[in-house]
């Protein structure tokens, strides 16, 4: 094999390279060279283009994104910020944990099975190497329209990987989103979310410290899968042809993954790793040039100890290659045999690659031959960084003047429910049981609540009922109709869907899913995201503990809805006291808190029966959506209530229905003076949710509300003797819905579409 | 003495701790089994919990059958010694010759987790003692390959011998051949079940708490054996 050494560079200064085929811009080849002083070999473009690249290196949205650091609440529960694999968050008891979403949107459009089993893989590496136990998955999904016939072949190959992997790694699936919309056709967007605990002792960072420490890969062999994935795959967009990148996708084992976790924590617990890091997009050209960068500066490799699928990978392959399921460690000397020891129990293959030194430069070598000298930090962290231009797009005005006022709503009692009928089976209302029944929610035993619940909640302390809850959200139409808010608001949902179990929300994590940065509409749509994101959490008084933007998210000139997905993480001090959304019990009391506007667009009602898209997204107030989270979250500590539910897509229609499926019992219910039936049920106004209070508690509840400053409204009681949700005030009539056949309507939609 | 019940944990078995859990929660002691043990340290009982040991690549249990380990838990089961094998392990001992029958992809061909409705069918097992005859219970299920199945002469002797220990109600979620649920041994000491009785243990975590009558059943087996002490 002809290998490029660095003394051929500093001889062939004008050899062509193959840059542009590896994803570098004309601009960023010459920043390389002037780097080097030289050109670079073979091996080292290799490392500069994907640790460059788009996905890695945060080129176009570092600008931005120093809004999370610069704009940090005061918030004493972080532990480790932005920067790391993960942040950590401080939970109480002596506990903390770690929580991140991140994308594999690409991979998953071109081979959907291995594309999001993979992102599993992925971001539960990410978890471990925290030093935390992974507790719990969850999926933000977004898919194209229902009826495209390539939807079918996303979405089934999406879930089947989801579970094909999640369920063999032992992790319960709580929750996530499945939601269709046109503009994912050419993009879906597969975001993975992990959850992990530890003790504070027990939190590691992705560090190369002590001269002469050994850098020890292990896991599964390296083989020539995702090579490019992160540069050629992620970074670009689609051409009008449509995907056809499938080397770059990546295979996933999740019966290594599991021994790779189970070994990791053991090494970890008996204190025999001093860094770690997870090999992820980018492979051993980011692990070890992180690595290096983040602790003494220097490493050298040899990089022909690593051990192969296929032995005829050339060192540019090994150093690029994507294969999954393979994490590197730094080792003292005298502990290497104990480390060794561990993986052999568990099966897991190792072998030390690396030593760490002070000579500031990672050098690479190949049967003897230096193939690799650089400065890590200008591999690592020192990557271009754009200024992209952005710009408001004329099309907004037309976008945000044409309003929901002339959609014909409906004009009578039996319209209305009719439209209540039709809207509890549109694919994004209907009951998503269907996919998530293919996930595996009971494993390990915590999990409080799961989906269709609004967090997905566990138990992490066993004795005490410590737990956490954690839900994701975002509505892309409202971020389409306007950036800053839409962020905001899916942020506002987020938090108040874990506040709705009882939790406190107290960290955020971010999926920033847009189109390309090169297009100045789509960077503005992001750059507004971000600020609204970024100000909201420090109002908010919950920082972003770190996230992952995925750009390039769409096919040709046609860009996703931007879809900044929010995950946000609540503490509960015990899990017994857990506030579910099925309500209660007979002549208990139902509730709206919070104030129902005529707020319809970006509505799923104008969406689903209107097919439009247009106005002005829903008033947010951020202190009064602290004030109901404070109201639900000391509620559930009084334990005032029943139940509660958060009312957002597809309004206070779908809350009571999903409520009373739930429970499989009725409601009597009357619809509040001063609202018109149509706007009570279908308004996706902000900050509200429907709670059911206990018998005899209901003057400390609504003391509380008082307290609090915050409307609230009596709507009705439940009736467990009928089996259907009733309503007066429609048109001045009352209409019944029977539950049953409420519940045949949402769950046949899935089957029927997908099944 | 406490009974001291052991919990096996292949690489891949993933509800080993839900199983020892289980077993506390019943009042007995777990005791963590490695599948590359020479013996069985002494226990009372064995459960083989659920997961995807070795990945269940080849074969669900497939590998498993080879484990050190179950060279000992053959000789002992074929002693009498009680044996609860849930999902993955329910399908370690038909590969292993425990029990007869196999489990095969589920009809659908989904995997499927849902919580279901069996009627138990024996309590004369070392695992279903304390349950009645026809009692209704409530359980996870949670498997990709749990459709049993067996040849027709099997099966009527499985149902002539009164050895099914529980069949699906409702609905058959995987195509199981005469919605069967769970088996035992002749001897009644080993058993099968593909849905999770050890998800089913506490109100907080599981649909129902029925499921801890395998564990219970079990602990009251050993002292009406006189392996234990009441």
């Amino acid at each position: 094999m002809n290998v490029d050494k660095v003394s051929d560079a500093a001889a062939s200064p004008q050899l062509r390279q193959p840059f542009i085929e590896l994803g570098l811009r004309e601009n960023e080849y010459e920043a390389i060279r002037e780097i080097l002083g030289r050109r670079p070999t073979s091996s080292e473009l290799a490392m500069y283009s994907v640790m460059w690249s788009e996905h890695c290196s945060y080129k176009s949205s570092k600008v931005h994104l120093r809004q999370f650091g610069s704009k940090v609440p005061k918030n004493d529960s972080m532990l480790v910020g932005i920067g790391e694999n993960a942040g950590v968050v401080d939970i109480g008891q002596g506990w903390a944990v770690t929580f991140k979403v991140e994308s594999h949107n690409h991979p998953s459009y071109v081979e959907p099975y291995q594309g999001a089993a993979t992102g599993i893989g992925g971001i539960v590496r990410d978890i471990i190497s925290m030093g935390a136990r992974p507790v719990a998955v969850m999926d933000p999904l977004r898919f194209g329209d229902p009826e495209h016939p390539d939807t079918r072949r996303v979405l089934t190959g999406i879930v089947s990987g989801i579970g094909g992997y999640g369920n063999c790694l032992g992790l319960p699936n709580i929750g996530g989103e499945i939601v269709f919309d046109p503009s994912y056709q050419g993009n879906p967007l597969v975001n993975a979310l992990c959850v992990g605990t530890m003790k504070h002792k027990d939190i590691h960072l992705a560090k190369a410290t002590g001269i002469g420490n050994a850098v020890i890969l292990y896991g599964a062999r390296t083989g020539g899968d995702g090579i490019g994935g992160v540069s050629v795959l992620a970074s670009e967009t689609f051409d009008a042809d449509g995907p056809a990148k499938r080397p770059s996708v990546q295979v996933g084992d999740p019966f290594m993954e599991k021994l790779l976790i189970e070994c990791t924590l053991e090494v970890l617990h008996a204190g025999l790793v001093e860094g770690i890091q997870d090999l992820g997009g980018a492979g051993i050209s980011c692990a070890t040039s992180e690595l290096a960068s983040n602790g003494e500066g220097g490493m050298h490799v040899w990089l022909d100890r690593v051990l192969l699928r296929d032995s005829t990978l050339s060192p540019e392959e090994i150093l690029m290659s994507e294969s999954q399921e393979r994490m590197c460690a730094v080792v003292e000397p005298a502990k290497i045999d104990a480390f060794m020891a561990v993986c052999e129990k568990w099966d897991v293959e190792a072998v030390v690659i690396g030593e760490v030194n002070n000579s500031g430069r990672l050098t690479v070598e190949w049967h003897g031959e230096e193939i690799v000298n650089v400065p890590p930090r200008s591999v690592a962290h020192d990557g271009p960084v754009y200024e992209r231009p952005y710009a408001r797009p004329d099309w907004m005005d037309a976008r945000q003047t044409s309003g929901p006022e002339n959609l014909v709503r409906p004009k009578s009692a039996s319209e209305v429910k009719q439209t209540w009928l039709t809207m509890t089976g549109t694919p994004n209302l209907a009951s998503k049981s269907w996919v998530t029944s293919q996930y595996d929610r009971y494993v390990m035993g915590n999990t409080v609540l799961s989906q269709p619940e609004d967090s997905g909640m566990i138990r992490v302390d066993e004795v005490t009922g410590l737990g956490v809850a954690v839900s994701t959200d975002c509505n892309a139409r409202f971020v389409a109709l306007d950036p800053y808010k839409g962020a905001q608001l899916a942020l506002a949902e987020s938090y108040r869907n874990v506040a709705v179990t009882g939790a406190k929300p107290l960290a955020v994590t971010n999926c920033l899913n847009f189109g390309s940065p090169e297009d100045p509409a789509v960077m503005w749509q992001f750059e507004q995201a971000v600020t609204g994101l970024a100000d909201a959490c420090l109002e908010m008084g919950t920082p972003v503990t770190g996230g992952n933007v995925s750009f390039y998210n769409q096919t040709g000139e046609v860009a996703i809805h931007p879809t900044p997905v929010i995950g946000v993480l609540g503490v509960i001090e015990n899990v017994e006291r857990r506030t579910p959304m099925a309500w209660g019990l007979d002549g208990e009391f139902v509730y709206v808190l919070g104030t129902t506007r005529d707020e319809l667009a970006g509505s799923e009602w104008a969406h689903a029966i209107h097919a439009h898209l247009g106005g002005r997204p829903p008033i947010l107030d951020l202190q009064s959506e602290m004030a109901l989270a404070d109201i639900l979250v000391a509620g559930s500590a009084q334990e005032l209530f029943s139940a509660a539910h958060d009312v957002s897509e597809g309004g206070i229609a779908q809350t009571l229905a999903e409520m009373a499926m739930r429970s499989g019992v009725g409601v009597r219910l009357a619809v509040p003076a001063g609202l018109d039936s149509f706007t009570f049920l279908w308004s996706e106004s902000a900050t509200r949710a429907i709670v059911v209070v206990k018998q005899n508690r209901n003057d400390e509840f609504l003391a509380l509300c008082e307290s609090k400053e915050f409307p609230v409204t009596r709507i009705g009681a439940v009736d467990s003797l009928s089996k259907s949700i009733e309503l007066a005030g429609v048109f001045g009539e009352t209409i019944s819905l029977d539950i049953t056949e409420l519940r045949a309507i949402s769950e046949e939609t899935l089957p029927r579409l997908f099944g | 003495m406490t009974p001291r019940v052991g919990v096996i944990t292949f690489p891949g078995s993933l509800d080993d701790k839900d199983a020892a859990r289980a077993v506390q929660l019943a009042g007995g002691e777990s005791v963590s089994l490695w599948h590359a043990d020479a013996d069985l340290h002494s226990v009372d009982a064995v459960v083989l919990p659920g997961g995807f040991s070795y990945g269940d690549y080849l074969r669900c249990g497939a590998i498993a059958k080879f484990a050190p380990v179950m060279e000992k838990l053959v000789d002992a089961a074929n002693g009498g010694l009680p044996i609860l094998g849930i999902c993955n392990g329910f399908q370690v001992l038909t590969e292993s010759y425990l029990l007869p029958g196999a489990l095969t992809r589920n009809d659908h061909l989904h995997f499927i987790c849902r919580d279901q409705k069996l009627r138990i069918e024996n309590n004369s097992s070392a695992w279903t003692s304390n349950f009645e005859v026809g009692q209704e219970i409530l359980i996870p299920l949670k498997n990709g390959e749990g459709g049993y199945v067996a040849d027709e002469n099997t099966l009527d002797e499985l149902e002539g011998e009164g050895r099914v220990i529980a069949r699906y109600l409702e609905i058959n979620p995987n195509g199981s051949r005469r919605d069967i649920a769970g088996i035992t041994n002749a001897r009644g000491n080993v058993v099968g079940i593909m849905p999770h009785p050890e998800h089913a243990v506490e109100k907080l975590t599981g649909p129902t708490t029925d499921g801890l009558g395998f564990f219970t059943s079990l602990l009251s087996s050993l002292v009406k054996t006189g392996k234990v002490s009441a």
